[in-house]
């Protein structure tokens, strides 16, 4: 029992301590340093002894041998600069970067995730240093397709997304399509479809049949938000898309949103799905799969070197197909983490260059030799695989039509979890797709309204 | 001749040097766990995304933990947990007790310690383990798999993915996991009690029924409050077993407000509303507890 006394100094300490805290938490973000095109260096040798911290998330087989063989280039031609890597997995990356950055001593380059929850955030808090100046002079929105550097675009507030400066670049290119089993399809006696209604055709025969139709894991929300997205891109079309993730109009109650959901609604009903699918993670479809699970299966090119491995000449993958025989294809797609320049580094036009090597057309081939799907096309060298061969085409196909949609948990910071839990339930026959269409609008008008 | 003494002070009252004997476990509590209390409250009261400057909310943040359907829900199961982690393997508990302390059971230390075991294995590694358990073809399907062949309905489910089950099947990893700490605590406490208690009992005629009510479970009440205080907080801060194993899905169907935390700080960017709900958490992780020795203390004072 606390005597009066005690109690008061309790109190009064209390009291000091909120004193001591009063001032809003974060309060210490300076404003970045802008830099004018003259004075971007871009001659590393003269820049003397310089050691770069650079963290990435490039842990992954194909991946990490891509970044250790791109240090280790960029460090021979260099001498004087010294590559400190810190690698960490995507989501520890995630975990670790807001601290990291918000720190007094930052690393130099760091490679943060596109969107409002990371990009949209850090440039909101001016730590990262736009890269427009140094554009002038390495010409990244020259070479790259218009999609992808819209997606390494924000606001300086923060707030859109495709909009503003530049604030980093990706090496890799990622589209989601459809993965298919050629023995399974083969037996079914159906060749690879060519039109979304052949696909659908195909599900159904593979059902009939007695084969599972789809390999689907769905314990994290986040895939079949990519399946929605997929379906949407063929019932709304690219350019709808584009204009609600980015906020440029149109609503997620559009009935040709709906119907994207109503399509999973209705594949699950069919029993296309294994009925497990919200209880199987998403990095054991594609085991699943390769085990003999599924005719098709919706997944993304991140995956294709694996599967290469291991089901070999089996296995097949498609771009989405078009409405009509012919038409154009869209799918959900978009790029690799890409690298970015802190607003504290003190050797950002190091930073730059480095950067610019790893995007650099060298680089590319050396992603084709790694077993990765470069963004842009490599300038002398082809990948081994046939598996690998379609999906580089298939970007290819997309980059040139310019038919790459954004992912859609772009939309809002908490869309992923929104949107993908209401999918969940719908695909669980428990809510109506319009219902789902409604609670994801909610969020997003919530979002833009604020 | 009296010694002088100052006075107001009966001897051997606290003095002030009382305090630097303290200071020391004082200073450590108040840097790791006072001062983060104070601060998790002070981020409470602001919108803030965790890196640019904050925006006064006052208690803007709490209301939205009171009125967001999905936070709610996330509270819901928290308390639907505390049975499955905290009433239903103390139950269980009492029932293994009043067996053994009845009967003489060969290889007791055995049962004692392969009882136990899960306290001792990394929540990590109970949430993975099963998750295989659950999975399509793992165990649970496979007996149910069995059953439908002799004839029942088939019951087989993607247990962990399934919006009416998830919740319960990660309750009962949480009751496997705690019944062990509730069955040596029980079983310690219940080798204190006299044998003459019992002995009296069984010569005023009681059967194993009123026996037990008599004497066994008087005489754990202070266990009891023990393993209660202890598993309700494990259900109320259980954050491990969801990660690992559902992610607070399907949909919200396993959410639970110590995910939420996490969810909102590093997925989000909703650190204000995190604390927030961070906050929320302890004070109903204090009520409840406050309430469970209120309980057993209340108990010893009717005796």
């Amino acid at each position: 029992m606390l005597r009066p006394v005690g109690r008061g100094a309790l109190l009064g300490t209390a009291a000091l301590v909120v004193l001591a805290t009063a001032c809003a938490p974060g309060g210490d973000g300076g404003e970045p340093a802008s830099k004018r095109p003259a004075a971007v260096s871009t001659d590393v040798a003269k820049a003397g002894n310089v050691t770069l911290t650079v963290w990435d998330q490039e842990v992954q087989g194909g991946q990490r041998k891509q970044i250790e063989q791109l240090n280790a280039a960029f460090q021979a031609r260099y001498p004087n600069v010294k590559i400190n890597r810190v690698a960490r997995s995507f989501t520890d990356l995630q975990k670790t970067l807001r601290l990291a950055l918000s720190g007094g001593n930052p690393p130099d380059v760091v490679q943060a995730n596109q969107g409002y929850a990371a990009m949209g955030q850090f440039v909101k808090a001016g730590m990262l240093a736009s890269l427009a100046p140094y554009d002038k002079v390495y010409r990244w929105t020259e070479r790259y397709p218009k999609a992808l550097t819209e997606l390494n675009s924000v606001s300086a507030d923060g707030r859109r997304i495709g909009a503003g400066d530049l604030y980093g670049v990706s090496m890799n290119g990622e589209i989601v399509g459809i993965y298919y089993n050629k023995d399974k399809l083969a037996k079914l006696g159906l060749k690879p479809p060519a039109t979304w209604g052949e696909f659908e055709q195909a599900l159904a025969t593979a059902k009939g049949r007695g084969e599972q139709p789809l390999a689907f894991g769905n314990l994290e929300k986040l895939p079949g938000l990519q399946v929605f997205g997929v379906v949407q891109d063929q019932t709304a079309g690219r350019d709808k898309v584009r204009d609600l993730v980015f906020a440029r109009g149109g609503a997620w109650t559009d009935q040709s949103n709906a119907q994207a959901a109503q399509k999973l609604a209705d594949w699950s009903k069919q029993g296309y799905f294994n009925k497990d699918a919200a209880a199987v993670k998403w990095d054991d479809t594609p085991v699943n799969f390769a085990k003999g699970q599924g005719v098709f299966m919706f997944g993304g090119t991140w995956w294709a070197a694996d599967l290469a491995d291991r089901m070999k000449d089996r296995v097949g993958f498609l771009t989405p197909p078009p409405q009509q025989a012919g038409g154009a294809p869209a799918t959900m797609g978009g790029e690799s983490l890409p690298f970015a320049i802190t607003a504290k580094s003190k050797h950002p036009d190091v930073a730059a260059a480095y950067i610019n090597f790893l995007t650099s057309p060298e680089a590319m081939d050396t992603a084709v030799e790694t077993g990765n799907l470069p963004a842009l096309k490599p300038p002398s060298k082809q990948p081994s695989s046939p598996l690998l061969k379609e999906v580089q085409a298939s970007w290819d196909t997309l980059s040139k039509v310019d038919s790459i949609t954004p992912y859609l948990d772009y939309a809002t910071p908490t869309f992923g979890d929104v949107l993908g839990g209401s999918l969940q339930e719908v695909i669980a026959g428990r809510t109506t797709a319009q219902q789902a269409m409604e609670t994801a609008q909610r969020d997003y008008s919530a979002f833009l309204k604020k | 001749m009296t010694a002088r003494r100052r006075p107001g002070r009966p001897p051997g009252a606290p003095r002030n040097i009382g305090w630097l004997y303290v200071l020391p476990a004082l200073a450590v509590y108040g840097v790791f766990l006072l001062w983060p209390l104070v601060r998790g409250f002070w981020f409470s009261l602001y919108d803030w995304d965790g890196i640019s400057t904050g925006t006064w909310a006052g208690l803007s943040n709490y209301a939205t933990v009171l009125t967001d359907p999905g936070l709610r829900g996330a509270f819901g199961h928290a308390l639907i947990l505390v049975v499955f982690y905290a009433i239903l393997p103390c139950l269980l508990a009492f029932l293994l007790v009043a067996v053994i302390t009845r009967t003489r059971v060969r290889g007791l230390a055995l049962f004692r310690t392969v009882l136990f075991l899960p306290q001792v294995v990394a929540m990590v590694a109970v949430a993975v383990a099963w998750q295989w358990m659950y999975s399509a073809d793992g165990p649970v399907n496979g007996v149910l798999h069995l059953l439908h062949r002799l004839g029942l309905p088939d019951w087989s489910r993607g247990w962990l993915g399934d919006f009416t089950f998830a919740l319960p099947a990660v309750g009962l990893i949480g009751t496997w996991v705690e019944l062990g700490l509730a069955l040596v605590l029980f079983l310690a406490g219940a080798q204190r009690i006299p044998g003459e208690l019992y002995d009296a009992a069984r010569i005023d005629g009681a059967g194993p029924f009123a026996e037990f009510r008599a004497v066994t479970l008087p005489g754990l009440r202070r266990e009891l409050a023990v393993a209660l205080t202890l598993t309700s907080v494990m259900a109320l801060r259980n954050f491990d077993l969801v990660y690992v194993t559902t992610k607070g899905g399907p949909g919200g169907a396993t959410r639970v407000p110590s995910y939420e935390v996490y969810n909102r700080t590093f997925n989000t960017g909703e650190v204000g509303l995190a604390c927030a709900i961070g906050v929320t958490l302890a004070v109903l992780v204090f009520a409840l507890t406050a309430g469970i020795g209120r309980l057993a203390e209340g108990r010893g004072e009717a005796r």
